[in-house]
């Protein structure tokens, strides 16, 4: 009877097991493709919308299957997104095979482990690390180590303006952080603000700390890696981007609820005159705002402090070291990272080339190309390239989209207060990280 | 043999019973054990192993440098709980000033949907023209998707363009700058409110099928004594529904404690202080900062601190109804 008993409970804890496995892994198609014939690619949301990039990238992966006989099954993910997917991906191994990444996560994602070292061997399949841009490539993962990532897309942020209303008011393009707001505040007037920023997005938050706090030639983590949000410089570089809304009143206060492509919305139809943004030149011109009413300079830097205007934004291209396919997928980023390839889908994008010798064709007046180009080349200097980058980017990235709430909703912040808020923010960072 | 047929007879009475209680074990006594088994499994499989892995990550120091790889992550000891705990450092306090949060919260919207329900429910007690249409029209923010109701609030509560503003400063002319809903202070009156919307229905539809069960006989005999409705109310009603009421607050209360939708999608990434819901908060703690271990601390410590709330809740309930 006992024996009985047993069989009839290891039976049914055989069937158990056998349902429950059936309900996990096989979910993944990429992982076990035939022949390594398929592979799974998440995009970031680089064009307009999902389904630009979509639109934009299809030929291309079509051309890719055509050469190599490799699928590729395309998926795009809006950045609200794309950072919680890869943290799930990473965790539970079922991951795609090739994986779009904002550059700034580059050395965050490369200590979790996850992705496939690009070592010489891999640099070569993908066509030798010679052939990118020296100011991209170091924005593929911690240096002295070996990168886990590669240059896509190059961006920098530029402070854009509506030539029309300067010329209107007389003014011509900002060379100084006091140029820009004597400027604004002569364009701020009936309802209208004279400057439009993303102060809903904590990822832009954080992106103009780190800008604000450079110019005051604050760094943010020292040499041994430990945060350094509440230092003087930083507080002051904070404040400073803080005031355009608070003291010098030039932003409409409900931009701190913008935290998407609305602001661009406004400025292509001339609501607002100025507008700080990443290569937004795709989206202005598609909300149909023409090439010559606008311009753009670099972000100003206050006089006398350091001419710092952006960081070498972009997109980086990753592979998964658990990926079944290691040769396809290296193939793919060889694909992405081709001169033809790039040329394509910069043209299409209007982002920044990261090849060397390679020229931005998005923009007819070659004018601004240059500005931008400049600004990536001399006038950029790196997020941190340190594994808790990512989380200054949310800790002090939010703490900064509540201060700005407090400001919208008419209150004062002091230094003291900013100091206090990036305090915990910095123990927030060592918390975690120790 | 001889022996035991005679002396039975004189033990029958006892061991009779004996031998009925065993007489099914003898024989497939373990076919309902066999039979619950998957379902006992499932359980295991579904509910508690989930919270032992948990528990056990509460222990490891779990950051992005060993997420891709579970095993070689080293153990924290209680370290992940006393950062958790240590109400100095910013982790800590931002975490009890969450805790606070929510319990207010947690107060406020159980009580006012359950006082909003039982209102509901009392007046469609009565019959009369369009009763069915009014009781449809109640359950339907109950029966929404809770992503599309929530997500129409957060267009309503925009500062510019939403149509609660419109409508307060707009239509009835309030005096006054519009506010901002979904940040700052006010955020927690714009979750409350959404939060309300969403449960008052499913307290109403509870309390008005317990209502069916009370005899309207009770309620008439109390009126030939000269109770008014309010008496009847107090001395009838209510502890007729208490059942019903036991279950319903308990099961309000824990939904409530544990809300992540109705901060998550009102919010969304910017989660304000006076908006920042514990389940949200964990979610927040451990997936901005890959920290795993240390948001699983904070998830066995809410665990903790309701299995504690729940077992005090119920052992007063119980003795209380004992005692009646």
């Amino acid at each position: 009877m006992t024996i009985r008993t047993l069989t009839a409970a290891a039976a049914i804890a055989a069937l158990a097991l056998a349902t429950a496995a059936c309900g996990s892994p096989s979910s993944s198609s990429s992982q076990n493709s035939e022949g390594g014939k398929t592979l799974t690619y998440w995009a970031s949301n680089t064009g307009t919308s999902l389904d630009h990039d979509k639109e934009v990238l299809t030929p291309q992966l079509k051309k890719f299957e055509e050469k190599t006989g490799i699928k590729v099954d395309l998926e795009v993910i809006g950045w609200n997104d794309l950072q919680t997917r890869i943290q799930t991906a990473v965790t539970s191994g079922q991951a795609p095979d090739v994986v779009n990444i904002g550059n700034t996560w580059a050395s965050s994602l490369q200590s979790t482990g996850a992705f496939l070292p690009m070592d010489e061997d891999a640099m070569k399949a993908v066509g030798g690390s010679d052939k990118f841009l020296e100011a991209a490539l170091e924005t593929a993962g911690a240096p002295g180590q070996v990168p886990t990532s590669l240059p896509l897309y190059g961006m920098v942020y530029g402070l854009y303006y509506n030539k029309a209303m300067f010329a209107e008011a007389g003014l011509q393009p900002p060379k100084t952080y006091e140029e820009m707001v004597s400027a604004a505040k002569k364009l701020t007037k009936g309802g209208q603000f004279g400057l439009s920023l993303r102060a809903g997005s904590y990822s832009t938050n954080a992106h103009f700390a780190f800008l604000n706090s450079a110019q005051n030639g604050a760094e943010l983590f020292d040499a041994d890696g430990k945060p350094t949000f509440a230092s003087d410089g930083v507080v002051a570089g904070v404040k400073r981007y803080l005031d355009l809304m608070q003291s010098e009143k030039v932003v409409k206060p409900s931009d701190v609820q913008v935290d998407s492509g609305q602001g661009v919305h406004e400025f292509a139809a001339g609501k607002v005159p100025m507008i700080l943004g990443a290569t937004i030149d795709s989206a202005i011109l598609a909300d149909g705002m023409k090439a010559e009413e606008y311009g753009v300079v670099p972000y100003p830097a206050p006089a006398g402090a350091k001419d710092i205007a952006s960081f070498p934004a972009g997109i980086n291209l990753s592979v998964f070291k658990n990926t079944k396919n290691k040769d396809g997928a290296l193939k793919f980023v060889e694909f992405m990272t081709s001169s033809e390839t790039q040329t394509a889908l910069n043209d299409k994008f209007g982002t920044l080339p990261v090849l060397k010798g390679a020229k931005p064709t998005f923009l007819a007046d070659t004018e601004k190309a240059k500005v931008l180009l400049d600004i990536y080349a001399t006038q950029s200097k790196p997020l941190p390239l340190v594994a808790a980058e990512d989380q200054f980017e949310s800790t002090v990235g939010k703490a900064m989209t509540q201060l700005f709430s407090k400001v919208a909703s008419g209150s004062t912040v002091n230094e003291e207060e900013i100091r206090g808020v990036l305090e915990t923010a910095q123990q927030q960072v060592a918390a975690s990280a120790g | 043999m001889s022996v035991t047929t005679v002396e039975p007879p004189a033990q029958k009475p006892t061991v009779r019973p004996q031998r009925k209680n065993r007489r099914p074990k003898s024989s497939g006594w373990w076919m309902p054990y066999a039979l619950l088994a998957p379902a006992v499994m499932f359980v295991l499989a579904i509910q508690v192993l989930p919270m032992v892995i948990g528990i056990c990550m509460s222990f490891i120091k779990l950051t992005k440098a060993f997420i891709a790889n579970w095993g070689s992550a080293p153990a924290a000891g209680l370290a992940n709980y006393s950062i958790t705990v240590d109400f100095n450092s910013a982790v800590g306090k931002s975490l009890l000033s969450s805790f606070f949060v929510t319990c207010g919260f947690t107060v406020l919207v159980v009580g006012l949907s359950w006082m909003l329900g039982m209102a509901a429910a009392v007046v469609l007690q009565k019959q009369f023209w369009g009763r069915g249409f009014i009781r449809t029209l109640f359950l339907i923010p109950y029966a929404l998707p809770v992503y599309a109701g929530i997500i129409a609030w957060k267009f309503m509560f925009q500062k510019d363009t939403g149509a609660i503003n419109h409508f307060l400063f707009d239509n009835l002319h309030v005096g006054g700058e519009k506010p901002f809903w979904l940040i700052g202070d006010s955020s927690f009156v714009a979750m409350l409110i959404v939060a309300i919307w969403r449960l008052w229905p499913f307290a109403f539809l509870m309390l008005m099928a317990g209502l069916q069960s009370i005899p309207s006989e009770v309620y008439e005999a109390s009126a030939v004594d000269g109770a008014k409705p309010w008496r009847q109310w107090r001395s009838i009603t209510l502890p007729m529904l208490k059942p019903v009421n036991v279950v319903l607050i308990l099961v309000m209360f824990l939904w409530t404690f544990n809300d992540f939708n109705t901060p998550y999608v009102l919010f969304g990434n910017s989660q304000p202080p006076a908006g920042d819901l514990i389940a949200f908060h964990i979610y927040n703690a451990s997936f901005l900062t890959w920290n795993f271990g240390l948001g699983a601390a904070m998830s066995v410590l809410l665990l903790l601190f309701l299995l504690l709330v729940t077992g005090i809740y119920l052992i007063v309930v119980n003795r209380r109804s004992r005692r009646a």
